[in-house]
Order: C-alpha cells, then sequence, then structure tokens
C-alpha cells in the first residue's frame, strides 16, 4: 500500500528531534504542521516573517496578519515571534533552521533539486526555496514519486532548471524514503508491501 | 522639501508627485500587509510605465495585481508569480519585464540599498539560472555575488504610526515593508491608526522614523485573507 499525504507527513514527524525548527514548505509539507503532536516543543518557521507556527485557527481566531509562505490561514504557538523578510531569510541563510520540508517538481541522485520552473510552460518563481536549500541543516523532499505523464520525479540528472545543486539530504515518495548519496538513491524505507520494482527507477541509480 | 510635518490628510496628497517611469516598492507578501489606499491612489492617477518591486506582484486580481491590469506596470521585481495569472499571463505575453529573484536575496538586497552595504556574496542560486552572468566566488561553498536594491518610492503600510513616522506592524504583515523603506528614496506609510508621539513606546517601535518621509492614515481596509483554512473543516 502507497502512503497517504498524511502518512508521508507522519514519516517526516518521526524524522524530527523534539525542540527543533522546522520550515514547511507551500503545498504538501504544510500538512506536517496539522500532524505534529505540541507535546514535541517544535517551533515551525514560516519565511513570511513568522517562528511558531502551530496549525490553523477558528472562525474566532482567524487574523488577516497571521499567514504562512502558502497565504494561507494559520495559529500560533505561545513564544512565538515576528520578524521582518531579512531576518527571516538570516534565520534560514545563518543555518539556524534544523529541517526544512519542501514540495519539488524533479530530484536526482546528486541532491539537486528542480521545482520553480518548467521551460515553455510554467513559471512560478522560486519564492525562498533557493535560500531554504543553502541554509537548512537537514533539507528533506516531499513529493508525489510520479509526474502527471506517468514519468518519475526522482532521476539521474534533473532536466529543469534547478533550485540548489547537491542540497538534498532525504527525498519522501508515496512510496518510500531516499537518500540521494551522489551516484545513486539509497532506500531508507519502503511503504508496506511496495517493492524496488514499482520505483521505476533504473537498478544502477538505487542502492 | 519645506513641509515641516511627514504627516498627510491622504493617499492623495501625500503620492503627489508619483509620475510616470518610477521605479516603486511595495510592501506586503501576498495581500497581507499591503498597502492598499496608496495602491488605489495609483491606479486611480494612472501613471504608467512603473518598475513594481513586490514580493508578489500583487495576487489574484488584487493588490497590485490592480495596477497590472490597468497596464501600468512594465517592470516587475519579485520572488514568486504563482497565484498571479496577471503576471504569469503578462510575462509569457512579454508585456512586462519580470525579474525573478530569490526570495532571501531579494529581502538581503533592498536592506543592503538601506544598510550602505555595497555588495554581498550568498550561496543562494549557485549552479542555477539565477546565478547566470554574475560573479562567483568560493568560500566554505561557492556563492553569488549580489547588489543592492534601491527604488524611487516605497509605499508601505503598517497598524500603527505616529507622527515622526515611527511604524508598528501587526503579526506577519511586515514582512519586506521595513526593509523597501530603507532602500527607497521616499517611503510613504500608511497606517491604520496614525497617533501622536510617545504613544508608540521606543522599545516596540519595528521601523524608525527615520526611514519614512511621509505617513497618511488610511480607510477602508479590506485585509483580505487569501486562502481561509479553518481548524476541523
Amino acid at each position: 500500500m502507497v502512503w497517504t499525504k498524511e502518512q508521508m507527513a507522519d514519516e517526516i514527524v518521526g524524522m524530527l528531534t523534539d525542540g527543533c525548527s522546522l520550515n514547511l514548505g507551500i503545498g504538501m509539507p504544510t500538512l506536517i504542521a496539522e500532524r505534529l503532536p505540541a507535546e514535541r516543543q517544535v517551533f515551525i518557521h514560516s519565511e513570511n516573517g513568522v517562528l511558531g507556527v502551530e496549525g490553523r485557527p477558528t472562525r474566532e481566531t482567524i487574523s488577516p496578519t497571521l499567514i504562512n509562505a502558502g497565504k494561507e490561514s494559520i495559529s500560533v504557538r505561545s513564544g512565538v515571534s515576528y520578524f521582518d523578510s531579512a531576518t527571516s531569510f538570516g534565520i534560514i541563510r545563518g543555518g539556524h533552521i534544523d529541517f526544512c520540508v519542501l514540495g519539488g517538481m524533479q530530484v536526482d541522485v546528486r541532491g539537486s533539486l528542480a521545482n520553480w520552473m518548467i521551460p515553455g510552460k510554467k513559471v512560478t518563481g522560486m519564492g525562498g526555496a533557493m535560500d531554504l536549500v543553502h541554509g537548512a541543516k537537514r533539507v528533506i523532499v516531499m513529493l508525489t514519486h510520479f509526474a502527471k505523464d506517468g514519468s518519475g520525479k526522482l532521476m539521474a540528472r534533473c532536466t529543469w532548471p534547478l533550485t540548489g545543486v547537491g542540497v538534498v539530504h532525504t527525498v519522501i515518495t508515496e512510496l518510500g524514503i531516499f537518500s540521494p548519496t551522489g551516484t545513486a538513491f539509497r532506500v531508507d524505507k519502503l511503504a508496506d508491501g511496495v517493492s524496488a520494482d514499482d520505483l521505476w527507477l533504473p537498478a544502477e541509480l538505487l542502492c | 522639501m519645506a513641509a515641516a510635518t511627514k504627516v498627510y490628510p491622504d493617499a492623495t496628497a501625500a503620492l503627489f508627485d508619483m509620475v510616470d517611469g518610477v521605479s516603486l516598492m511595495s510592501g506586503g507578501f501576498g495581500l497581507c500587509g499591503i498597502p492598499e489606499n496608496s495602491i488605489a491612489e495609483i491606479a486611480r492617477r494612472g501613471v504608467k510605465n512603473l518598475h513594481a518591486i513586490s514580493n508578489n506582484i500583487g495576487n489574484s486580481g488584487r493588490g497590485l495585481a490592480v495596477l497590472l491590469k490597468n497596464r501600468q506596470i512594465s517592470e516587475a521585481t519579485c520572488s514568486y508569480v504563482g497565484g498571479n495569472p496577471d503576471l504569469e499571463e503578462q510575462m509569457l505575453a512579454n508585456e512586462v519585464k519580470v525579474n525573478l529573484v530569490p526570495q532571501g536575496t531579494f529581502a538581503e538586497r533592498m536592506r543592503a540599498a538601506g544598510m550602505g552595504i555595497r555588495a554581498f556574496y550568498t550561496p543562494t542560486g549557485y549552479g542555477t539560472p539565477i546565478a547566470e552572468g554574475k560573479e562567483t566566488r568560493e568560500f566554505d561553498k561557492p556563492c553569488v555575488l549580489e547588489y543592492p536594491l534601491r527604488a524611487d518610492f516605497a509605499i508601505i503600510k503598517a497598524q500603527r504610526g505616529d507622527t515622526y513616522g515611527n511604524l508598528w506592524f501587526k503579526e506577519t504583515a511586515r514582512n519586506f515593508s521595513p526593509l523597501q523603506a530603507m532602500a527607497a528614496g521616499v517611503t510613504i506609510a500608511e497606517v491604520e491608526e496614525l497617533v501622536e508621539l510617545g504613544e508608540i513606546r521606543g522599545e516596540d517601535v519595528h521601523l524608525p522614523g527615520i526611514f519614512v518621509q511621509r505617513i497618511y492614515q488610511g480607510a477602508n481596509y479590506q485585509n483580505t485573507i487569501e486562502i481561509p483554512i479553518y481548524a476541523g473543516e
């Protein structure tokens, strides 16, 4: 059985250390904020200028000035702080974030990531991703294993414009958890019932 | 300027010298903390050929996207185009020149402009299209040389400001605004509450008034929440 998005989020929650700082990218990674038990004492950073994101607000507590980098409404925990964008990226670039979880379109065996444009088709912009991949101590990419056209997103070399070169430590898809080694993906864990054949990766790209 | 006070009655008065072709920084992350009254005034004045410098250049037809729809913006410097179909469309049609800058580099380039830093090296963007044509240098890791980013004007919004221009921002609405205020020649702040000197404690000032040239109390704030999501719903 492949993992659901919630199970993927729970796998990442299992990797986090208590009391760590964590940045969550736009999209699937924001689910982690909702899956994280309060007793873990994790401080979630969002690059628009907040450290201490908790989950979602109620209809009573929602505030137009409480959003995450995906522009979604958030709630905050006690001990929260707010700051300008230069400080926010200083926190990132300065190496003060323990874990960062980003979405991705392609990731390769070198740990390079492409997630901000498809030439001739789509440009979203890099937002804070290029800074995050260089700043966080541990960079986790959370993505679906296959693109809509059926092609694999884990590959020998990214073909689309890069977000960063050799920056990704861990990749999680609905099929498993992988670590780019430079020449291949090390399989750290597979979802129950998933085999190496299901990954659709050439044997030389697996170890 | 002869005016002894920084306080202006409204957006029309405060933006009196906003003309065609100026570069214009605008605060806000998405629609959070955007200078709504100043943007509406620029739309009303109809000035054209603007170079807008803002993280998102509006979103979903709102904020600076209003000026995009009016064809008032000819160049945009930003980090993110997603969620802004007006910008994506005009960019792909080559109607607006778009300079994409990684968000941390974007913030730091404005900070550098305001703080007197002539250039800086950052690992951000190394090995990507962003580094093409730029000087690079190897430190503990390879880095890209980046330069300050300035503008003629900055329009920003804060929750509270005093008559000297000291500002206090609410929650995440601060984002790029203090950096833009530092980097622009003329900074025009609009506030929800304009208060007398002393009503914002010195310790609570987020942006010292020395960075603000004009201030006015805005009106009719929408304060849109782009993507409201509620717990348990």
